[in-house]
């Protein structure tokens, strides 16, 4: 097991990359940067096994702009721990420069000025020359996909995942772990999943009606590699029928399962697993949760709740490693397994800067491949934006509030709910928004707007509700996301009170006037978890309303009053 | 409007969140008063009851719920925010192999899954799960 002297000796990813001092200047800095690909993959190989781990890729198959949170706030004791830590208090903690390329990559602030000189992140055409070159020092190394990996574009939509299937298999994972993938529905997740030539990982997959584990879902794999043996457990995301539509994968039940993550770590350690890896979609505060609970885990791979840490973070015994989202980042952790057990690592989380990390030619071609039949189609110009559009931070993000305007005036409500989810790639100022654009923040199998009345006093139990599964301060109890995005509604919220407890000053900002719990208000919203929902799709609501503008300025909002952050 | 239950799961089938009711009320007494009842008062021990139940339920309508309790002659559950508390109770005969059960359990809100054990030498123990009953929330 891992001793708190190995995991202080662990670099810190950061290290590797060039940084650039004065403060206020970043975008000439940024130009003067000549960061280069050696040293972004530069890694000392270590030990006897890698992990490749990428997560929460979102299907963002080409290169984006993605803008990390200002607001990540944690709650009991996850208050003030990582990686509840954002922009300038986050760069001090790890010691980067400001204006740095990891400022750029980890943190918020002065995002629109150092995307426009460090430029796009990601692209799966990058990931496969970050990989590449992984297997070129360790050609056994374990290639490891957290899930949420086929959704969130418009050609995954199109395809029902397929385009990303294809991608992905290209570059040759080991296993795989799962959330939004069912909300391909079951039918199809069970078609690719049965043809996949790799391990689809789930300790907590669960049959619904037996409540016994799943054939095509198997809970671990065990690798052999560098004369040891690793055993993989996957993990799935826990609440996958309360946060996302049930009814679209009846067949399966879910949950953390602790005791039967439990009885896997004692099975696999039975059958001589020497080190023992689980491949999680729990979100990080779960994943520190469960590494407290479940003895002998060595390494948690976390995904969910798309966090970004430059090091990992040791809970009991085990580290945990999270590595980002769309396609950003690609972590690299070095093993040194011997004697049955693990005695160090070394850790690299590799930011995938694409204007710097070269395209591998034949995941390029088979992506443009994937992406032609739509590209016409995707291309089309909806409108402009002057201001940067992102989305990540607890309460709202400027595509949100620019989503919730679309509702309220597209559909003529008084307020709109727009979900807070964690997806969904930033745009800079002056870039056109094209359709694909559009359907990247807004795609999915559930995607209709619906229109319903509902009373002052049931917005209430909607709002408490959903900042209880995110506010809870018992990790097990959170769902990941960020809370619901209201458009025309204001409140206060005090994140530490009980539910039911958290919301007052409920105000509809068109009038000034208190929300009345008695009176019904005219709602607009998407993504219904409900069966049979009506209405218009959200990225053609989007489209028309952007459409209108031409251009697309947001103003600040502060809407939302945050109380005991 | 006065909200019901059965108005809010009603209003839930046009909303992509909402809640369990925070203000039903508690009907942890009556829980209390049938756990006296059941035991006499006696002191109620912890540590022999393994109950497995989820942290957020699925569907409130069918809540997996187990439990295992070695040494226990018989196990009453109860669900200390349903109406009627008392779920169920197995008994076990000195032959039985294994003291343990699953079933299903209707849970009408976020609640406490109770169990009280009845062991063979005629003391009692408890074990007790939150189960949070929701249909809220959106995945990252």
């Amino acid at each position: 097991m891992i001793s708190r002297r190995d995991f202080l000796q662990v670099g810190m990813a950061a290290s590797a990359i060039v940084g650039a001092s004065g403060f206020g200047n970043w975008a000439r800095l940024a130009a003067q940067q000549s960061l280069t690909q050696d040293q972004l993959l530069e890694f000392e190989t270590f030990g006897n096994v890698s992990l490749i781990h990428v997560t929460d890729i979102h299907a963002q198959l080409k290169p984006i702009y993605f803008r990390e949170p200002s607001e990540n706030i944690g709650v009991g004791s996850n208050k003030g721990a990582v990686p509840h830590v954002t922009g300038a208090k986050f760069r001090s903690l790890y010691g980067i420069e400001d204006g740095s390329p990891s400022h750029y990559a980890l943190s918020s602030g002065d995002f629109a000025s150092l995307a426009k000189g460090y430029g796009r992140v990601g692209g799966l055409d990058r990931v496969a020359t970050v990989i590449k070159s992984i297997r070129a020092d360790r050609p056994d190394a374990i290639l490891l996909d957290g899930g949420d990996t086929w959704h969130g574009s418009y050609t995954c939509y199109k395809t029902a995942g397929q385009d990303m299937v294809n991608v992905m298999n290209a570059l040759n994972p080991d296993a795989m772990t799962f959330h939004w993938e069912f909300t391909l529905g079951s039918e199809r997740v069970n078609e690719i999943v049965e043809n996949l030539p790799f391990a689809a990982l789930g300790q907590n997959i669960f049959d619904v009606e037996w409540d016994e584990p799943t054939e095509l879902f198997p809970p671990y794999k065990m690798f052999e590699r560098g004369g040891t043996k690793v055993a993989v457990i996957g993990q799935a995301f826990p609440y996958m029928p309360i946060a996302n539509p049930g009814w679209m994968f009846p067949e399966y039940a879910f949950g953390i399962r602790d005791e039967n993550m439990q009885a896997m770590v004692d099975e696999v350690r039975a059958e001589g697993a020497e080190c023992v890896v689980v491949l999680s979609h729990n979100g990080f505060d779960v994943d520190k949760k469960m590494a407290t609970i479940v003895d002998g885990i060595d390494v948690i791979l976390s995904g969910h709740t798309h966090d970004a840490l430059p090091e990992p973070v040791l809970s009991g015994k085990t580290i945990i490693v999270p590595s980002g989202s769309n396609g950003k980042f690609v972590s690299r952790v070095d093993l040194d397994i011997r004697n049955g057990q693990l005695l160090g690592y070394r850790h690299k989380l590799i930011p995938v800067f694409s204007d710097v990390i070269e395209p591998d030619a034949e995941v390029a071609a088979l992506i443009d491949e994937q992406r032609a039949p739509y590209l016409e189609d995707m291309s089309e110009v909806i409108g402009k934006t002057d201001s940067l559009l992102y989305r990540r931070g607890n309460f709202n993000g400027t595509w949100d509030d620019l989503i919730c305007d679309a509702l309220i005036s597209e559909r003529d409500a008084e307020i709109a709910l727009s979900p807070g989810v964690r997806w969904g790639p930033s745009l800079i100022p002056g870039q056109d928004i094209t359709r694909e654009d559009i359907f990247n923040v807004t795609s999915m199998t559930y995607g209709k707007a619906y229109r319903s009345e509902m009373t002052g006093e049931f917005l209430k139990v909607v709002l408490e509700d959903v900042a209880d599964n995110i506010f809870n301060p018992d990790p097990y109890y959170q769902q990941g996301g960020d809370m619901v995005r209201t458009g025309g509604l204001g409140y206060r919220i005090d994140v530490n009170q009980s539910q039911g407890n958290r919301i007052s000053n409920m105000t509809l900002l068109k009038s000034g006037e208190a929300i009345d719990p008695a009176r019904s208000y005219m709602i607009a919203g998407w993504a219904s978890v409900n069966e049979g929902t009506e209405g218009p799709q959200i990225w053609d609501v989007v489209e028309s309303h952007i459409r209108k503008l031409g251009t697309v300025t947001t103003q600040e909002n502060n809407s939302v009053e945050v109380v005991g952050a | 409007m006065e909200l019901t239950r059965r108005k809010l799961l009603a209003l839930g089938s046009s909303t992509f969140a909402l809640a369990g009711l925070a203000s039903l009320p508690a009907f942890a007494s009556l829980t209390d008063h049938a756990v006296a009842a059941l035991t006499g008062g006696a002191d109620l021990g912890e540590g022999a009851i393994t109950l497995t139940a989820p942290e957020i339920a699925e569907n409130g309508n069918t809540v997996p719920i187990a439990f295992d309790a070695p040494g226990a002659a018989e196990v009453t559950l109860f669900a200390d925010g349903n109406p009627v508390p008392n779920v169920a109770t197995f008994k076990f005969g000195p032959l039985s192999a294994s003291r343990s059960a699953s079933t299903r359990i209707r849970l009408a809100t976020t609640q406490n899954v109770v169990a009280i054990a009845k062991m063979e030498d005629g003391s009692f123990q408890i074990a007790k799960a939150n189960v949070k009953v929701t249909i809220g929330g959106c995945g990252g």
